[in-house]
């Protein structure tokens, strides 16, 4: 005999008891669990595809729109800016670099984005075969992509207007497959990069075409392959990096009031985004706490009525040889037990339950979530259960310490 | 092996009056010996047998168990005293129904803090004809069978002093007599003394020494 095999048979003395009371603690550690994963990963994604982008410069519009569309690609644009502005801008004394973006196109709903190897450098991707793009109409791509439209290297395939899987197909210029990238973990993973001549290919005119053959005498900054003084050719948006931190003062401010474009941060308008997003996790781990309360109240009522059936036992116990601490220690025991399983179960659930929702849904996919991440929290979670557990058992456990073995014997 | 002088023993009621004194007489039981306490309901019979086993202190008088004066003991020290050298059989057999009949016995080996040997559970099951219940649960036996698992209990430690407390009044005829058998077996080959206490008269002719309350 060992309390723990006491103990272990209590609780299969009263099975359903002890299910439900590990059942209804789990289900509120398991909500927990989830919003502490999504938030997490979700802000480390954040965070990461943010990541050496200061401000982003695109047509006036949301600035919201402008950094979901830009930095995570799932919005639409808020319109094109002049090639010949961006490259003035990219030019300022206080821009470290400049990235160009050209939007339009999507392939089975990923986005086919026009830039350059900066913006891939950005990212720190690196191949995983092939080669990287670099003439017209040569894609490399991200390795979600690969993996779900099942695309290799040198197949061919034209993409779509827009983000729907069924936009109008620009069907005159097909796309071939140069090469394709690690895992990177960012957004760049759901991405098909080009460069933007090829996007202004894929929807010009075919008459235009002809200008495009021959270098230009004087390259344009951001896209090489026009001349700096074109005044037709736009693009969708500019990442920038800034110089130094006066930048951050200045340049918000010179863009949005001297030039037609503007400049939203992706850290300002992610807070913005979080403090919306904020209300719902609030909510959500305001029910599981409440779950949790009850679970608690349940737990502890019910080793309180089970005091009530055992001051038999714990008298005999008494009369055994056992002493007070003894029995103290093992209601403690018994509670933390509880609420341990139970908040192991929760966690466990947890990532069971998100790892169902990345297997199912191809959302949880393209967002880069993982079931298989542990955070500190939930360490926190796991003590924090213990701690309820000795609470609820706490006052059980004081009338077992008191006990009148005399009185219960006796029958009184 | 067992003796007491002058012990009284005073109630507390509910409302915080105290009743009357209690004065037992003095009793002196060794080793091998058995002692009949007969008394009716209220006597005081189940409190002398708690302020012998140490679950009650009297109000004033001497208790020595083994030349050893019991008010001396700490708690602690009376709670290992306990476990090693007492063994209780009460009038409801109050074994632990969550366990079974073999870790109900190994419960007095955990709590008394001894080895415990499954070799010792064995003996006694068999000795007391229940070899076969051994992995049995409790609300599986009869109250024959419950009464004789509890006396396997207050006897797998070897203790030098049994204190049973009406054994028999809750049984019918044939097993009263094969409980009170077994008690006096049980103690005469452990070397154990054995005090009974009950208002059962089945049992007078049963035990040789008696006093009543």
């Amino acid at each position: 005999m060992s309390i723990q095999l006491l103990i272990w048979n209590y609780f299969k003395a009263k099975k359903l008891n002890t299910g439900l009371n590990i059942l209804l603690l789990s289900l509120g550690i398991a909500m927990i669990t989830l919003v502490i994963l999504f938030n997490n990963q979700l802000e480390e994604k954040m965070t990461n595809n943010s990541k050496g982008i200061d401000l982003v410069v695109g047509a006036k519009g949301s600035p919201l729109q402008l950094i979901l569309c830009s930095v995570f690609h799932v919005d639409f644009p808020t319109g094109n800016i002049k090639l010949k502005e961006a490259d003035r801008l990219a030019k300022h004394r206080l821009v470290k670099y400049a990235i160009p973006l050209a939007l339009g196109d999507s392939y089975q709903g990923f986005r086919v984005l026009g830039t350059n190897r900066a913006y891939s450098s950005l990212y720190q991707a690196e191949l995983a075969s092939g080669d990287w793009w670099e003439k017209d109409l040569e894609v490399t791509l991200g390795s979600a992509v690969a993996q779900l439209t099942k695309l290799k290297l040198g197949d061919r395939f034209e993409s779509a207007h827009g983000l729907t899987i069924d936009g109008h197909a620009h069907d005159e210029n097909k796309y071939v497959v140069k090469g394709i990238l690690k895992q990177s973990g960012t957004v760049i993973d759901n991405l098909i990069l080009t460069t933007i001549s090829s996007v202004w290919k894929v929807h010009a005119e075919t008459s235009s075409d002809s200008t495009m053959q021959q270098l230009p005498t004087s390259p344009s900054l951001l896209v090489s392959s026009v001349e700096a003084s074109d005044s037709v050719r736009e693009i969708t948006s500019l990442l920038i990096k800034y110089k130094n931190p006066i930048a951050a003062i200045q340049l918000p401010r010179f863009i949005n009031t001297q030039t037609s474009m503007q400049a939203a941060s992706p850290a300002f308008e992610m807070a913005r985004l979080f403090t919306l997003l904020g209300v719902g996790a609030d909510a959500l781990m305001g029910f599981a706490y409440v779950l949790i309360f009850i679970s608690g109240l349940s737990i502890f009522i019910a080793l309180y009525n089970s005091l009530k059936e055992r001051r038999y036992d714990m008298a005999i116990m008494r009369s055994m040889g056992a002493s007070r601490g003894l029995l103290f220690k093992t209601i403690i025991l018994e509670g933390s037990i509880l609420t341990f399983i139970g908040a192991s179960v929760g966690i466990l659930l947890g990532h069971v339950v998100l790892g169902f929702f990345v297997f199912v849904m191809e959302e949880g996919q393209k967002m880069g979530l993982s079931a298989g991440v542990f955070y500190l929290e939930e360490g926190v979670i796991l003590a924090g259960s213990v701690v309820l557990g000795i609470i609820c058992s706490l006052l059980p456990a004081i009338q077992a310490y008191r006990v009148n073995i005399h009185n219960v014997l006796a029958g009184n | 092996m067992i003796a007491t002088h002058g012990l009284t023993y005073r109630y507390h009621s509910k409302k915080g009056v105290l009743s009357n004194e209690i004065v037992f007489p003095d009793l002196a039981v060794e080793r091998g010996e058995s002692f009949l306490l007969l008394g009716n309901s209220g006597s005081g019979k189940t409190t002398l047998l708690h302020l012998l086993g140490g679950l009650l202190r009297p109000l004033s008088g001497k208790i020595e168990i083994e030349k050893i004066d019991i008010a001396s003991l700490s708690e602690t020290e009376l709670d290992r005293m306990r476990g090693r050298q007492i063994g209780f059989v009460f009038q409801r057999n109050h074994l632990i129904s969550a366990l079974t009949v073999k870790n109900n016995l190994l419960m007095a080996p955990f709590l008394a803090g001894e080895k415990q040997h499954e070799e010792r559970v064995d003996l006694v099951l068999d000795e007391l004809g229940l070899g076969e219940k051994k992995n049995a649960m409790i609300f599986e036996l009869s109250q024959g069978q419950a009464q004789r698992v509890a006396i396997a209990r207050a006897i797998i430690n070897k203790p030098s002093l049994i204190l049973a407390d009406e054994p028999t009044s809750a049984l019918d005829d044939k097993n009263c007599d094969q409980v009170i058998e077994l008690l006096n077996k049980v103690a005469m080959e452990n070397n154990a003394a054995l005090i009974v206490a009950t208002h059962d008269h089945r049992l007078k002719s049963r035990l040789k020494n008696q006093i009543t309350l």
